[in-house]
């Protein structure tokens, strides 16, 4: 194993540490937008995309690389559109309907 | 490209402000006033990704990425702007998007590589294809159950594990092969192959209670491949974008499996389509007692506190608004209206509380299970909208229930009990509910929507 093996296991580690601590306390109110989030952030696999198509080292990278980007910017898109959406939705009661 | 010294440093600095993006984005989804400062945060990290990206000297021609891109924006807008009613299907077919991208990019590395591809490489590129190819088919065909596109009726036949298992045994033998001798190229093909047919297989004894389960493991399994092609791909910034994503799915799943009374092995072998044998249902005819709209508005018109019990039915009916309606109509009289949520109400992770956001009902209003069943004791009316294993007595009492020893809401507890259910017919999982035979319990018969309708009527036009 190369060094640089090494440290995507240690990066990858840390992250699910991070991953669990902060996700823990999202609320459950928020379980679904926080679903669509992640989906959003996760469809940064573009990025594997755009260099394996702009590589265009044959034409099966090419073909099933443009693919999968139009996969992935679709869940960027849609996803961060429709957590927006939901999240605007949430609103609090006006202090004056309060009941406690 | 001639791109001046000192790129690779620049684009490097963008991955790694977008990775501290991203966790302050999730950071950020801890509270409903921070949220939308979350989603931000993910924008500007996934720009500064993207835009770094495109610097990189590799990319010899834009042309296609350039397509690619065009083509997903075009795709997503209509994907974030479906109904609320539709976003677990959504979500569903978003998760396979995510794993058709990591299958189709694992896929092309491995022709590209192989054989000069190290075993460590050649483990993950496996790892991702079997999670992305499996995922991918699996949340397909989520969404078209969700969608009722297919049959959303557990398809169980004998056998069925040991089949799945054999299956993906197999794959797993084959990509171990491809370890040991990356130049058995003809092995690949049937490892994405076997990982995409048992997505299918996996997914088809799933009824529509277990859903909120398996979506959540879906984006874990999506992230975990995300993760494994950031080791192949060789980008720190997936790998972590891959472990946020899938711890995301994994505490989801062990949420929802808890408030199911399922062990967290039970989901992650995906052993949870067991067939739940409906108890045999005794002849003895049980009563029980109906009321009209009217009376059931005058009960709540007098109740000092209702809590009301939304489940997928509600969903299902689109009642949320006619819901709201009646919460107005109630608090308007100084009734103190809250709503019970149940973890696994609807199709997936919060779904109640999405719905019932859409229609405008303060989130200081949607109670959790945990801090609202000790209040049920005192509380006039409870009302359940569309729910019913969730409020189901004899998950607390009856050892021979399927059902026993899932967390339920103690609606039964409540001094007046309300039950909108279009017949006596049993639920989803076709088990009887006790609820619906105690003396404090009415029986509203009719659509959700209409039903709540008319009490609101009834409340509104209350002179009479």
């Amino acid at each position: 194993m190369t060094p640089t093996l090494i440290n995507g296991l240690f990066i990858f580690m840390l992250a699910c540490f991070i991953g669990f601590e902060v996700i823990r306390r999202v609320s459950p109110l928020l379980h679904t937008p926080l679903m669509s989030l992640t989906n959003a952030l996760d469809a940064i696999a573009v990025v594997g995309a755009i260099v394996l198509v702009g590589e265009g080292k044959s034409r099966l990278s090419v073909i099933f690389g443009t693919i999968a980007i139009v996969a992935a910017t679709s869940n960027v898109v849609g996803g961060f559109f429709i957590t927006d959406r939901m999240l605007r939705m949430f609103k609090s009661s006006r202090p004056a309907s309060k009941a406690q | 490209m001639n791109l001046p010294p000192g790129t690779e440093y620049i684009i490097e600095f963008c991955y790694l402000i977008a990775s501290a993006l991203f966790i302050f984005s999730l950071k950020w989804m801890s509270s409903p006033a921070t949220a939308r400062r979350g989603i931000l945060a993910g924008e500007i990290g996934m720009v500064l990704a993207i835009g770094g990206t495109l610097l990189q000297h590799d990319i010899i021609s834009y042309k296609w990425i350039f397509v690619g891109l065009a083509l997903g924006a075009i795709i997503g807008v209509p994907l974030g702007m479906v109904q609320m009613t539709a976003v677990p299907q959504r979500t569903a077919l978003s998760h396979a998007f995510g794993a058709l991208c990591v299958t189709l990019v694992g896929t092309s590395e491995f022709y590209l590589k192989s054989p000069n591809i190290s075993k460590f490489t050649m483990s993950v590129l496996s790892m991702e294809v079997i999670l992305g190819g499996l995922t991918f088919t699996g949340s397909l065909m989520a969404a078209g159950k969700l969608q009722e596109v297919l049959p959303q009726r557990p398809i169980t036949y004998k056998g069925q594990n040991i089949v799945n298992f054999l299956l993906l045994a197999g794959a797993v033998v084959l990509a171990v092969l491809l370890v040991i001798d990356p130049s058995q190229r003809q092995y690949f093909p049937f490892i994405v192959g076997i990982a995409v047919i048992f997505g299918v297989l996996l997914i088809i004894p799933i009824g529509g209670a277990d859903m909120p389960t398996v979506i959540s493991l879906l984006n874990g399994y999506a992230g975990l491949s995300a993760a494994a092609m950031g080791f192949v791909v060789n980008s720190k910034l997936l790998i972590i974008a891959g472990a946020l994503d899938g711890s995301s799915g994994l505490i989801l799943s062990i949420i929802m499996s808890k408030a199911m009374n399922r062990s967290f092995t039970n989901v992650l072998f995906g052993a949870f389509g067991q067939v739940q044998v409906a108890a045999a249902v005794d002849g003895e005819a049980k009563t029980y007692r109906s009321a009209s709209a009217e009376e059931a508005a005058a009960i709540l018109g007098v109740a000092s506190s209702v809590v009301i019990i939304p489940g997928y039915g509600m969903a299902v009916a689109q009642a949320q608004h006619k819901v709201r309606e009646l919460f107005d109509a109630l608090s308007k009289k100084g009734v103190d209206v809250r709503f019970a949520i149940h973890p696994v109400a609807g199709r997936m992770p919060g779904h109640m509380n999405v719905l019932l956001a859409e229609a405008d009902i303060p989130y200081d209003r949607l109670i959790e299970m945990d801090d609202i069943n000790g209040d049920f004791p005192q509380t006039d009316v409870a009302l359940v909208i569309g729910a019913n294993d969730v409020t189901n007595p004899a998950a607390r009492s009856d050892k021979n229930s399927p059902i026993y020893g899932m967390p339920i809401l103690d609606v039964d507890k409540a001094r007046t009990v309300m039950v909108i259910k279009r017949s006596m017919s049993p639920g989803f999982a076709g088990i009887d509910n006790p609820l619906y035979y105690m003396d404090h319990t009415l029986m509203l018969f009719g659509d959700a929507k209409g039903f709540v309708g008319n009490i609101v009527k009834e409340l509104s036009g209350g002179g009479h």
